[in-house]
């Protein structure tokens, strides 16, 4: 704690410091002299590919990835082309860029993932440089050919190759030049001799740095700032210009003294930087040159390289790490040697405290005096967040908890976001990971990525607990890092599908939104496609399921499958994929499902068959057409056509019950209005349906004196009805009296006038007195 | 317009916004003026969802409906086609498309799908070469539609028959899409209930759905507290049932579609001194009924019995609200009395119009305990005439009924009926015989070989042999069965679950058993002791009804659960699959206003049917034989 500022450097009206971030976990016989080099910014991991132009197959150059701690991830000796460049994606993929114009990705364990070409052109004219960057649309690659020409591609992903146009009077590799993004577009801008020239895709336009002084006779060297908002060009004349890279505006010049082509050269910034710098790096010597014209010069001992980041800049030599940067406000205003500001005071005062000295108070007070114990606790928490020492980061923080005390009404959230983000951090940045961002960085990544990237590293536990720790909802979080798992696992070739698949959906188990069929597309792409079918059990989006089924020719279970989501569609489109794959007779044998028809339902069709048969004879016989007529309706028109006999045929071939003959017969009889015919059948053998019909269907007619014929046939029961409706309410009324029935003498009362029928209801009330007493 | 339906214990206005929102923004895709062509079928429950108005606003400016040719001339930009997703519509779709091409400024023409697009139907378009003829194809998910404050249906006429008899689950998912969307506009329901294959499949399904979501939690708090899903094979018997509330009644007898009935026009006529009624108007009288009508709320669910003494007190109020007029003497007595007028009066037409549908109604039950109805003067009984060759005149109504109820009370269920063996004989429509020998099969836990051999020699020799296959379709779903086993087990269920209580109260009801005049629906009270004790209580008789019965819990975010306030009712969605009757939503709606019944309902159905129409949608090439 004591020497916090050991290492600060003035510059200008702020502070550098560099601060180390590992001692190298690698053991480098000559450290990073003739490698290729290849960092990736947010703490990624680092590719070196020693002594890149040896090319005698008996010493072929070794491939090497570590991450920033320098453990070893990959090495492997490297049996593809010349390599003139190594660079990351943002996918941490490593590009290698061969001289012939062909870049080859591999992942972060060295295995070979696709490659792609820059162009048929640069074939013969080879590449003499080139440069990977970022942007909002991925990373890009850009190269200078041996014909001194461009080609330029914004996101390897959608690979789109630009030819830049030809840059005037250029001969060779120009001396530098840099890719930039401006108005959603890269280019790239190019210095030869003291000419600068920025390429877009239609034009080569000469711009001028303004104020750039007049003794350079040529650019050496040029790099843009992170954001690419900034630019600084370094000329022969040993200065420094630092602009915008609009090169509309010039910040500074400073002249270095120092003549040499630098190796390296990098904006040192931050957001909301107060003394931004561009650092210069040489053999052995390191310079900061700030904007403010004032410089901090460091020694260097080894080979090392520069690493922009978005709040510093990175060195990587042989056997350290460190990192440089601008020290952050909050962490001057606490740590500034003799500082009376609010946070430093908090800090004094948590000392004292622990001490036991009654200084605390004293300190206390006179921050709360001036009213300033909020701003001292939000000054603890930030500067916390930029130190990198877990002791002086718990130091800030209890420093910070101990002024929360004093305060009410104080949000605790930034305080407890903090304690949290450096949890998190703490245990990336630790040795076995190597992944050093700073509190700034992570923010500006999210952790979304930040679980990306030890997805990525196979760091799957670690990520689950981040994801635990932050609650993350599952669906990005654990889910989404079990998934990745899988896919890797699927892909280990000498474990059992069997033993793959259960360790798989033991350990997916009930995690929501899991991908099941992106893991068993995984493990199909890999050969596996029993284990691949296994996995799709697992699949819950039945819409994902069946495609993949389809796609690997298990096309019965995929129409199982899609029967049972009950999603039609899916079932019609198997059917339809059937239809083509199968032949005809597969098909139909795929989908018949006929139950076998019942007994009784043959009989019926052999009747149907006999009544057909009658019915063509009767045409044949009499011309009368009856086909397609119904038993009942054949019968029932041969009734009404007098043709008795040819009924009593139908009536006992076709075993008509009684009763529905009767009704057939009746009906038939009143609606020819034959009421003797009607009479004589009445007679002719007591009725199965009882008498209540024959009344029924001559009131029907119309014909009451037809229907009081039956009347007294009807049963007793069914008497009162029969009087009824044949409107003689008398006899009604006898009969219901008689049966001394409540209901039947309601229903007569209520046919009854009180008017005309005075008599009637007085007798009908007084039995249903009595009826109702019984 | 709708505020019937926010007034309910849940707002399903909610829902109709949300699809109204979604009409509108498809309307809006299809910028400029614009036709559209519609699948007549999809008018009614378009009308339930949006009126001519809200089109209107969005430049509709004609409406055709599909038929074969062109579409006819209209000056707009658009046509859109407003299909189901069938085969013949497309078809004609295509027919349209080609003949409008041939056209010198043919109209840009779009597809909407209701509820769903569909990967057949586009490629009938593509084989008619019309596909990439559609500058938008779209789908626009209407599954359940709100038809009244506590009520929503799917409106898909024939769930039934496909899901039962024809193994096409489609329904089923349109189900389930439409339970998550209710789910993600009123909350996840915690709770989920069910019995039958159905709803098992339907519960899976949603648990299946609620994976593929997984992730993405639902933050609403629940307003259904529990989901009961149930089979509507689970209770054949109450379709089967002659409904014998008011609004059961007029759907049994006039037939009610997405809230309209068409009634005989002869009872509306406005009679006006002098005339006489020379000219009795001949167009069916179109009335909408829904909760929106005070009167129509207060009675609908009433046993048809009680509709008369609810009528003629209502009567009694508003002559008595009119004669207040004779007591208004200052000018503000006066002033309130006229502001009150319109309602007043709207009151009076209602209760006009429900009067005429009452003695409709009554001219064809009147023999079904004549007494009750003291607003008909007895002097009405004197113009009664049965209407000859009406086969639902009184006489038939009340035997039926009497038959119906023999059968739900187990008496001699197992012999050839008389009645029906009649009914054949007098050829009555084919519906009613089969709605009552369904009946029997099903009171009987399926009829004996012989009886059922009987009844369908019957019925084939009577309406003809072609009505095999509709006879083939009942006993795949299981209505007409022959008896498998000896023991039948639906005494047991009638009296495990008091299905017929003989007591039933008509007029002030304590028990469902009033719906039906004796018999509780089996579904309802199946959703009863759910409530109260519990399905526990009732294993046994669980196991004897078709297919499982179950329970899932959705897990709900901590923070959801839900703080029962003292006394605040339980909510629970009722999902008949298969279809519900106007019968037993009354039933549950008097569940609902039971004072200690602690739950709420909500009923939802893939359609709502009676005995009639259901038994219809089972039959084959039905359009012959329902003369």
């Amino acid at each position: 704690m004591a020497f916090v500022t050991a290492n600060w450097n003035p510059l200008g009206d702020a502070f550098y410091r560099k601060v180390e971030l590992y001692e190298m976990g690698w053991s480098l016989k000559d450290g990073l002299r003739e490698c290729l080099v290849a960092a990736a910014p947010y703490g990624g991991p680092i590719a070196l590919l020693k002594e890149p132009q040896r090319r005698s197959p008996s010493a072929r150059p070794q491939l090497e990835i570590y991450s920033s701690s320098g453990v070893t991830m990959a090495s492997f000796v490297w049996k593809s082309g010349v390599v003139k460049q190594l660079g990351w994606t943002v996918c941490d993929d490593l590009l290698c860029i061969q001289e012939d114009g062909t870049i080859l990705i591999y992942d972060l364990f060295g295995n070979f993932k696709r490659h792609f070409s820059m162009g048929n052109e640069v074939g013969q004219s080879q590449v003499l440089e080139a440069k990977v960057f970022h942007s909002p649309y991925g990373t890009g690659v850009a190269i200078v050919t041996g014909a001194s020409r461009f080609t330029l591609a914004t996101n390897i992903d959608d690979l789109k190759l630009r030819r830049l146009p030809e840059v005037p009077g250029l001969q060779g590799a120009p001396p530098c030049w840099a890719v930039l993004t401006q108005d959603r577009q890269s280019k790239v801008l190019v210095a030869n001799g003291a000419d600068i020239f920025i390429l877009d895709n239609a034009v080569c336009t000469p711009v001028n740095p303004p104020g750039l002084s007049p003794q350079a006779t040529s650019i050496v060297h040029m790099c843009v700032s992170f954001s690419y908002k900034y630019l600084a060009l370094f000329t022969d004349s040993g200065h420094v210009w630092m602009g915008s890279t609009d090169l509309k505006e010039k910040l500074s010049e400073v002249d270095t003294k120092v003549r040499n082509t630098p190796k390296q050269m990098a904006w040192c910034r931050r957001p909301k930087s107060r003394e931004p710098s561009v650092v210069i790096m040489w053999d052995r010597h390191l310079l900061v040159v700030g904007v403010c014209k004032d410089t901090i010069p460091y020694h260097l001992d080894d080979d090392s390289v520069l690493v922009p980041e978005l709040d510093g800049v990175r060195i990587v030599n042989g056997t350290h790490h460190e990192l440089l940067q601008e020290v952050p406000a909050a962490c001057e205003e606490i740590f500034k040697i003799a500082s009376m500001a609010p946070g430093a005071l908090l800090l004094e005062a948590l000392k004292e405290y622990e001490k036991e000295s009654q200084k605390a108070d004293e300190y206390l007070r006179e921050i709360k005096e001036q009213n300033l114990l909020g701003e001292a606790v939000r000054q603890c928490v930030e500067a916390a967040g930029h130190e990198q020492e877990a002791e002086t980061q718990k130091t800030l923080l209890r420093a910070a908890s101990f002024g929360k005390c004093f305060l009410s009404n104080f949000s605790p959230e930034p305080q407890v976001c903090m304690c949290r983000d450096l949890r998190v951090l703490n245990a990336v940045r630790d040795y076995t990971v190597g992944i050093p961002l700073t509190h700034m960085q992570f923010r500006q990544m999210t952790v979304r990525v930040l679980i990306d990237r030890l997805v990525y590293r196979k760091l799957y536990p670690l990520a689950i607990e981040i994801c635990r720790y932050l609650k993350t909802p599952e669906y990005q979080g654990v889910s989404r890092v079990l998934k990745h798992w899988a896919c890797c696992k699927v892909q280990q070739k000498e474990e059992a599908d069997e033993n793959i698949a259960r360790a798989i959906s033991l350990k997916l188990g009930e995690a929501a939104g899991i991908s099941y069929s992106e893991i068993a597309t995984k493990a199909y792409e890999c050969g596996r496609t029993e284990l691949a079918i296994k996995l799709l059990e697992f699949e819950p989006r039945s819409g994902e399921q069946v495609p993949l089924l389809l796609k690997i020719k298990r096309s019965q279970l995929a129409l199982s499958k899609a029967i049972e989501s009950g999603d039609t569609d899916l079932v019609y489109t198997v059917v339809t994929y059937l239809k083509n794959e199968m032949n005809r007779g597969d098909f139909f044998m795929t989908l018949r499902n006929q139950p076998v028809a019942l007994s009784l339902y043959r009989q019926l069709t052999e009747e149907e068959m006999r009544l057909l048969r009658f019915q063509r004879r009767l045409e044949e016989e009499k011309g009368e057409c009856l086909l397609g007529f119904s038993l009942h309706d054949t019968i029932s028109t041969l009734l009404s056509l007098g043709l008795h006999k040819h009924a009593e045929q139908l009536y006992k071939e076709f075993r008509v019950p009684d009763k529905r003959y009767w009704w057939l017969k009746l009906t038939a009889l009143a609606e020819k209005e034959d009421w003797e015919e009607l009479e004589k059948f009445a007679k002719s053998k007591k009725s199965p349906i009882g008498y209540l019909p024959f009344v029924e269907v001559c009131v029907k007619r119309q014909n009451k004196y037809e229907a009081k014929k039956y009347v007294s046939k009807v049963t007793l029961d069914q008497k009162v009805k029969a009087h009824l409706s044949v409107g003689d309410l008398e006899g009604a009324a006898d009969a219901a009296i008689e049966r001394r029935n409540e209901g039947e003498i309601g229903a007569v009362l209520s046919r009854c006038s009180p008017a005309t029928d005075r008599a009637l209801v007085e007798r009908l009330n007084r039995a249903k007195a009595t009826a109702a007493k019984k | 317009m709708a505020a019937h339906l926010s007034y309910g214990r849940v707002n399903l206005n909610i829902l109709r916004e949300a699809a109204r929102k979604e009409l509108r923004e498809f309307l809006d895709k299809c910028a400029g003026s614009k036709a559209i062509v519609w699948d007549e079928y999809l008018t009614g429950p378009f009308g339930l969802i949006a009126q001519y108005s809200l089109l209107k606003e969005h430049e509709v400016e004609k409406m055709f409906t599909l038929k074969g040719g062109r579409v006819p001339p209209a000056d707009v930009k658009n046509i859109i086609f407003f299909v189901r997703p069938r085969l013949e519509l497309m078809d004609i779709i295509a027919e349209n498309v080609i003949s409008e091409e041939k056209l010198p400024a043919p109209r840009e023409a779009h597809i909407l799908f209701v509820p769903r697009r569909s990967l057949l139907c586009e490629q009938r378009l593509k084989e008619q070469g019309v596909l990439n003829s559609f500058t938008n194809i779209d789908e626009y998910i209407l599954d359940l539609i709100p038809y009244d404050g506590d009520l929503l249906s799917m409106e898909s006429e024939s769930a039934f028959r496909e899901c039962y008899l024809e193994n096409d689950q489609t329904s089923l998912f349109h189900t389930a899409k439409g339970l998550m969307t209710l789910q993600a506009l009123y909350g996840t329901i915690p709770q989920i209930f069910g019995k039958g294959e159905c709803a098992r499949h339907v519960a899976n399904m949603m648990l299946r759905m609620k994976r593929e979501f997984a992730g993405s939690q639902n933050q609403i708090l629940p307003v259904f507290d529990t989901l009961l899903l149930l089979d509507r094979n689970v209770d054949l018997l109450t379709p089967l049932a002659t409904q014998l509330t008011y609004e059961g009644l007029i759907d049994e007898i006039y037939g009610i579609t997405n809230g309209y009935v068409k009634l005989p026009p002869e009872k509306f006529a406005q009679k006006k001194p002098g005339e006489g009624g020379k000219d009795l108007p001949t167009e069916p009288k179109k009335l909408q009924l829904n909760s929106a009508e005070e009167l129509y709320a207060e009675i609908r669910d009433k046993n048809f019995n009680a509709v008369g003494a609810a009528l003629s007190k209502k009567a009694k109020i508003i002559s008595a609200a009119f004669e207040e007029r004779h007591n208004a003497k200052t000018v503000g007595e006066i002033k309130n009395f006229v502001s009150q007028l319109p309602h007043m009066q709207a009151a009076r037409s209602s209760l006009a119009n429900h009067t005429s549908v009452a003695e409709l109604i009554k001219d064809i039950t009147s023999a079904f305990e004549p007494f009750s109805l003291p607003l008909f003067h007895t002097s009405s009984y004197k113009n009664f005439k049965p209407i000859s060759g009406d086969n639902l005149s009184s006489e038939s109504f009340f035997d039926n009924l009497t038959v119906e109820q023999e059968f739900m009370t187990g008496v001699d269920t197992d012999k050839i009926n008389t009645y029906i063996e009649d009914c054949i004989a007098q050829k009555d429509p084919l519906i009613k015989i089969l709605r009552l020998v369904c009946m029997q099969s099903v009171c009987n836990n399926g009829l004996k070989q012989k009886v059922l051999d009987y009844y369908k020699r019957e019925i084939l020799q009577t309406y003809g042999y072609e009505h095999i296959l509709t006879l083939n379709n009942l006993e795949k779903v299981g209505l007409l069965k022959p008896q498998t086993t000896t023991r039948n087990n639906y005494p047991t269920i009638r009296k495990t679950l008091k299905l017929w209580m003989e007591d039933a109260n008509e007029q002030n009801p304590n028990d469902i058993s009033y719906v039906y005049s004796g018999y509780a629906p089996l579904s309802v009270r199946l959703t009863q002791v759910l409530a109260r004790p519990g399905w526990r209580s009732i294993e046994e008789v669980l196991k004897m009804l078709p297919g499982p019965h179950f329970e899932e819990r959705q897990q709900l975010p901590s923070g959801l659960h839900k703080k029962r306030q003292q006394g605040e009712n339980r909510t629970t969605l009722v999902f008949f699959l298969g279809g519900v009757t106007y019968a037993e939503i009354a039933a549950l709606r008097f569940l609902s206003q039971m004072e200690d019944g602690g739950t709420e309902y909500i009923i939802a159905t893939t359609k709502l049917i009676n005995g009639t129409s259901w038994v219809k949608s089972l039959m084959d090439r039905p359009e012959a034989q329902i003369l």
